[in-house]
């Protein structure tokens, strides 16, 4: 049996919904003749580029009352998976999507493929694609047991495409009483400012690492980042350190960035981090360790002290207005 | 307060890992250390119980065969107890058996809290912590970065892909913590000392009573990625920098 329907959870973002629901859903669109949408925040404003990418149909979960969502909507697709029947469903491997993929993977006792970079037709079967190790080995995989596959599917491994489809049907589910995982609320919301294009948007990205030193050190990154009309970002370690918000992290638990040009500052290269910007066109790599893993996937490495190097590269930046 | 805290024994992070060419599972053969990321979750489960004036830290694992090293580590942190559910049958478990695996020995005891760390750093699927939860059937609150407790109220603050949300939710409850929440404390000598007489509950699947378990995946082959060809590594003498510009201006940044 090939596959004929596909659900993807969307998720909403500032300018509607987020790049990474549409690229799965151009990825589903390939694979399943019928891709249905099913998300929140999100409403019938975004139909017409949902149906673009090639959905027709979306479903919103409404009236959350402040429960997390994907614990919200995982427990509205639970009750409509049987009716519905889809083949597959697609998440995205964000904090939602991944509460999402769990919470209905033990609802229904169905097991969930993670970090999926590649999806593969084999016959009827869908094989996934796992890079593992920090992207060094790619493990393909496929269920076993019957029932729809659930796929945590990382951002930026397909392509966003509009093939120019007519806007998806819209209809709204009421989330309604789910019992006691519905009883962790959200009282407030805090959303921390940056300026600058968006980290995973942007053509420039420009990371700092512990091997900045201190804290006051990464103006230098911001600094750059803005000349080069890039955004700036961090590995784990100096996000852990509290030196920058988790909105700048780049790697396994952050974000996924696949920019023209990636500038790693300070950055040794853990498997953590590189499997979230490995995919940028070219690497230029800073660092005072000859035999930091970051070299051997950079396209030009200096081997020095960024204390020394980035004020100057500011400096002949600048000189050249 | 007691608190259940789900810890990983993990290879060695500095050797790098291999999958056995046979089962395609990795290779666990070396020591297995506590992962790093566990450890956050332990210390932020002892400060809780500390602030909550009683109880126990009880660690929850489970790896296929019967390593104890990693689980002494957190035991010398100061964790009161450890269930360890050890079956060579478990080599290569997926997220969903793991998860019902762990749920069941966390109800062996009495808790009020669960904790987890948002994924481990060797497999990383980053599902266990919340299906664990679904399958006690309790409330989750994941990439917990900063938690609380008050009357009984359990106080979260969550992040989020643009900043951070407040989360509140009654007890019993799970919560997945990111790295860095807290300072891990390095065990004292007494602690190590102490963590040897510490009661370890090992026990094999038939003995946690949870029925037949099988993964509903395969790996079907296994490859190295393609390799990024490395390029131009030079030392910097003072005009590294230059480099980055022509570099730069070659791609017509600047």
């Amino acid at each position: 049996m090939s596959l004929s329907k596909i659900w993807v959870f969307v998720e909403p973002s500032e300018s509607g919904v987020s790049s990474t629901s549409l690229e799965l859903i151009s990825a589903a669109s390939s694979i399943a003749p019928l891709v249905e949408a099913f998300g929140y925040g999100v409403g019938p404003e975004v139909s017409q580029t949902l149906g673009d990418h090639g959905a027709t149909k979306l479903i919103a979960a409404t009236g959350l009352d402040g429960v997390l969502a994907g614990t919200a909507v995982a427990s509205v697709m639970a009750k409509r998976i049987a009716g519905d029947a889809p083949d597959a469903i697609f998440f995205a491997a964000t904090p939602e999507g991944r509460d999402a993929a769990a919470r209905l993977s033990a609802k229904l006792d169905l097991p969930v493929c993670t970090n999926v970079v590649n999806l593969l037709q084999d016959g009827a079967d869908l094989v996934s694609e796992h890079a593992v190790f920090g992207g060094a080995v790619i493990v393909s995989a496929k269920f076993t047991s019957a029932g729809p596959g659930i796929y945590v599917i990382r951002a930026k491994s397909f392509t966003a495409e509009p093939k120019g489809g007519a806007a998806a049907a819209f209809e709204e589910v009421n989330v309604g009483d789910i019992g006691s995982a519905g009883k962790a609320k959200i009282v407030q919301s805090h959303v921390e400012a940056r300026s600058g294009p968006k980290l995973d948007e942007a053509p420039v990205v420009v990371s700092g690492g512990r091997g900045l030193g201190q804290q006051e050190s990464y103006q230098m990154i911001e600094e750059l980042a803005k000349l080069l009309n890039g955004a700036p970002g961090a590995s784990r370690a100096i996000v852990d350190a509290g030196w920058v918000p988790y909105s700048y992290q780049v790697g396994q638990t952050g974000k996924t960035v696949k920019p023209s040009v990636y500038i790693a500052c300070g950055i040794s290269g853990a498997t953590q981090h590189m499997v979230g910007m490995k995919g940028a066109k070219n690497i230029i790599a800073i660092n005072k360790d000859a035999d930091a893993p970051i070299f051997t996937i950079a396209d030009l490495g200096i081997v020095g002290d960024v204390h020394k190097i980035l004020p100057k590269l500011i400096e002949a930046i600048k000189s050249k207005g | 307060m007691n608190i259940a805290v789900c810890v990983k024994q993990i290879p060695d992070q500095s050797v790098p890992g291999r999958l056995d060419p046979g089962t395609h599972n990795l290779v666990r053969d070396g020591k297995l250390i506590l992962d790093d990321s566990d450890s956050y979750g332990v210390e932020m489960a002892l400060q809780l119980v500390d602030r909550a004036g009683g109880g126990e830290v009880t660690l929850i694992s489970m790896a296929p065969n019967s390593e104890l090293s990693g689980l002494r580590t957190a035991l010398a942190m100061g964790a009161s107890k450890a269930v360890l559910v050890s079956d060579p049958s478990l080599a290569g478990s997926d997220a969903l058996t793991t998860a019902k695996v762990l749920a069941a020995a966390i109800r062996r005891n009495p808790f009020d809290l669960v904790m987890a760390a948002t994924e481990s750093t060797d497999g990383y699927t980053g599902t266990v912590p919340v299906q664990i939860a679904e399958l006690l059937d309790i409330p989750s609150v994941s990439f917990a970065k900063k938690v609380e407790i008050e009357n009984g109220v359990l106080k979260v603050q969550r992040q989020t892909e643009s900043g951070y949300d407040e989360v509140e939710c009654p007890l019993p409850a799970l919560v997945s913590v990111t790295a860095g929440v807290v300072e891990p404390r390095y065990p004292s000598f007494k602690g190590i000392m102490a963590a040897k007489s510490k009661p370890v509950d090992v026990l094999d699947v038939a003995g946690l009573g949870t029925g037949p378990l099988t993964s509903g995946q395969e790996i079907v082959s296994v490859r190295d990625a393609e390799e990024r060809a490395s390029g131009t590594v030079v030392i910097d003498e003072g005009e590294g920098y230059q480099q980055v510009v022509e570099f730069l201006e070659s791609l017509k940044i600047i």
